[in-house]
């Protein structure tokens, strides 16, 4: 994973609640063996009429959305299914971040192993960016604010691990794999208890 | 030492490494599940990388998601829906055969779903951590195990260290007290809990079903609860082991034998929570309240009982959900037209889902205009069912007899609902789109979705299962 250390972009807004898995990527593109090439796919039912051209009721077809790579959305974004394929569809379609007052936990894991900055706000914060689409934000994952275009600050947590692999671009499995001492004791462990 | 719940107990005994404020625990996985859709690019990390499995011995693949529900062609080959998924299907044989990853594929007397094979074969047991690329993993807490689903990146640690970084999830207990009425079930229960808690309700948790009403239900009526966990946003529902638990596991393939049995169960008979255990949150459920309960938007947390008026929209989500289901506020669900139903997915299709179909279909005919699909959940399914004759109840009725899938849970198969039709499904999700493009949801047990398809519209099973009664009493 490259290092992503801040984001600045224009604000996108998908304000429903509960915007699920489904949603982000129907299942029936899911018969892919690989992870690249989804972002056509991202959204598909939402995002295009059924003739294929773009559907204008779509709020990231708006022209004003177009390059933004900031969503903020409503809350509890990418419940459902464990599907990967969601954060690889979002980042493959623009978006490197999602902003939200409540983030499904599968979903906000799999975004952040892929570099995806899946960020859970304040209720207040996350409703009042709601309200006001396309504005310039700096998203700082080092020091864990949100710089808006008024000089103000949003803070946020975000789990200090996936913090220092974002800041660091660290390989989780390489980590994972030096632990080989501590899994070897714990499966000699399981086999005299068994 | 402190009184802990049934999940602190099985997290501990899985730590390698244990959690700081920068670094999540390392957490064990004793079985890996794996299946064609969520694997492919996990197989292809691991080969570019030059690595192998650590254990393949505890990883259990089969082939569900993808896989048509219709039988081999006359030439012998699979109708599947497009080649992308027979391709895919393709590749885990591959990545099985080279990786030496047992699979219960095409020529397997066990292949079926994931989440049905591995209580089917006596994988899943009681204390285990159990893994899956599939949200629904949390089928296997029934059994007592901490069960979950994980993204793919995540499919890879495990496939090469056995291992998962995880941070601790807070305990969520959710007390079932009282009994459920008759005619009411385990997914009329699980639907009531999800409407009452709402889909995120359980998020950062894993919960712990308990109380008298989760006591007094089979193993396969736990299974449809703890699989819907994921529903509430929860990364994983369990509920402690019993003689239920034991009398169903025994003697299945891979559990222990003989003496070795007997010692198993005496330390699964530890797995508890212990009196005065703190959970972050408790929830308390009276059973004796739940009806028939079906869904009437877009969300398993839009859900009431079926007699009950759909409530007014709140805001513009609750709206779009309501226009798109055609739901009206203020009407019950109870008599909405059917134009397919659905018995079939993780959550039910099980021999009792079927049976409980089977009842009140038998003798009846599903409605003109109306389709419906029964897919057993393994091949193991479909053998008991045949050989209790359900599958002639089903057809002589008029519905199809299928092979084992997932079929229309997630319609990437070649089982799908057509746009604007309204399904009557025992799946777990009724997300827009979810069984087809344009396709509308309503989930419900199997016996709602039995009587919704005779009467061709959603309809109360008590009114066909007490007709019965009261036949088989005359008789």
């Amino acid at each position: 994973m490259k290092p992503v250390t801040h984001l600045q972009s224009r604000t996108a807004v998908l304000a429903d609640e509960n915007i699920d898995t489904d949603r982000i990527i129907p299942a029936r593109f899911l018969t892919t063996t690989t992870r690249e090439g989804l972002g056509k796919l991202c959204f598909n039912d939402w995002r295009y009429q059924a003739d294929g051209s773009d559907n204008p009721a779509f709020p990231l077809n708006q022209p004003q959305a177009h390059g933004c790579s900031i969503l903020v959305a409503g809350r509890n974004f990418g419940c459902g299914s464990s599907r990967e394929h969601a954060p690889w569809a979002l980042l493959d379609y623009g978006i490197q971040a999602v902003l939200c007052s409540e983030i499904a936990d599968i979903f906000r894991n799999n975004a952040l192993k892929n570099g995806l900055l899946a960020i859970a706000l304040d209720e207040l914060e996350h409703r009042w960016l709601l309200k006001n689409p396309g504005i310039e934000l700096t998203i700082n994952v080092r020091d864990q604010f949100i710089a808006l275009p008024d000089g103000g600050r949003i803070g946020f947590e975000l789990e200090p691990f996936a913090r220092h692999c974002l800041l660091n671009g660290v390989d989780q499995l390489g980590y994972l794999l030096q632990h080989a001492d501590a899994i070897n004791a714990h499966e000699q462990l399981l086999e005299v208890a068994a | 030492m402190s009184a802990m719940t049934l999940f602190e107990k099985v997290w501990n005994a899985h730590v390698v490494a244990t959690e700081s404020i920068d670094t999540p625990a390392i957490l064990y996985v004793d079985l890996h599940l794996v299946h064609e859709v969520t694997s492919p690019q996990a197989f292809s990390e691991l080969r570019e990388r030059g690595l192998k499995l650590r254990r393949p011995d505890r990883m259990l693949a089969t082939l569900d998601h993808s896989t048509p529900t219709l039988p081999t062609n006359a030439d012998g080959t699979r109708p599947y829906a497009n080649a992308e998924a027979q391709a895919q299907v393709s590749q885990l044989e591959t990545n099985c055969a080279e990786f030496g990853v047992e699979l219960h594929g095409w020529d397997s007397a066990d292949r079926g779903i994931v989440h049905v094979i591995g209580p089917e074969l006596g994988a899943t047991q009681p204390g285990m951590t159990i893994v899956c690329g599939d949200s629904h993993t949390s089928t296997h807490g029934a059994f007592g195990a901490l069960a979950f689903g994980i993204g793919t990146t995540e499919v890879g640690h495990v496939m090469a260290t056995q291992c998962l970084l995880q941070r601790k999830p807070k305990p969520l207990a959710i007390h079932v007290d009282g009994t459920l009425p008759n005619g009411v079930g385990a997914k009329d229960l699980i639907l009531h809990i999800i409407g009452q808690i709402g889909v995120d309700g359980g998020t950062g948790h894993v919960i712990e079903y308990r109380g008298a009403a989760i006591e007094a239900l089979s193993m396969e009526e736990r299974m449809t609860v703890c699989n819907m966990s994921i529903e509430a946003g929860a990364r994983a529902g369990l509920i402690a082991p019993d003689d239920i638990t034991f009398a169903w596991l025994k003697g299945r393939p891979r559990v222990p034998q003989g003496s070795a049995w007997d010692a198993a169960v005496a330390k699964w008979r530890a797995l508890r929570s212990d009196d005065g255990a703190r959970y972050d949150r408790e929830v308390r459920i009276d059973a004796s309240m739940v009806k028939p309960t079906v869904t009437y938007g877009t969300h398993p947390g839009m859900a009431i009982a079926m007699d009950a008026p759909v409530p007014a929209a709140s805001n513009a989500q609750e709206r779009r959900a309501l226009d798109y289901m055609q739901s009206q506020p203020g009407k019950p669900m109870q008599g909405t037209p059917v134009d397919v139903v659905f018995v079939g997915s993780c959550t039910n299709s099980r021999l009792s889902d079927l049976r409980e179909a089977a009842r009140v279909l038998h003798g009846r005919q599903v409605a003109a205009g109306v389709r419906m699909l029964v897919v057993p959940g393994s091949e193991a399914v479909r053998r008991d069912a045949e050989s209790e004759g359900l599958h002639h109840v089903f057809t002589a009725a008029g519905a199809e007899w299928r092979v084992p899938g997932c079929s229309m849970c997630i319609a990437m198969n070649g089982d799908l609902a057509q746009p604007g039709q309204l399904v009557v499904s025992t799946s777990n999700r009724n997300f827009e789109g979810r069984q087809g493009k344009g396709a509308r949801t309503v989930l419900a047990s199997p016996a709602t979705a039995a009587a919704s398809a005779v009467a061709g519209r959603i309809t109360d099973p008590r009114d066909y299962l007490n007709q019965r009664d009261s036949t088989e009493q005359a008789a």
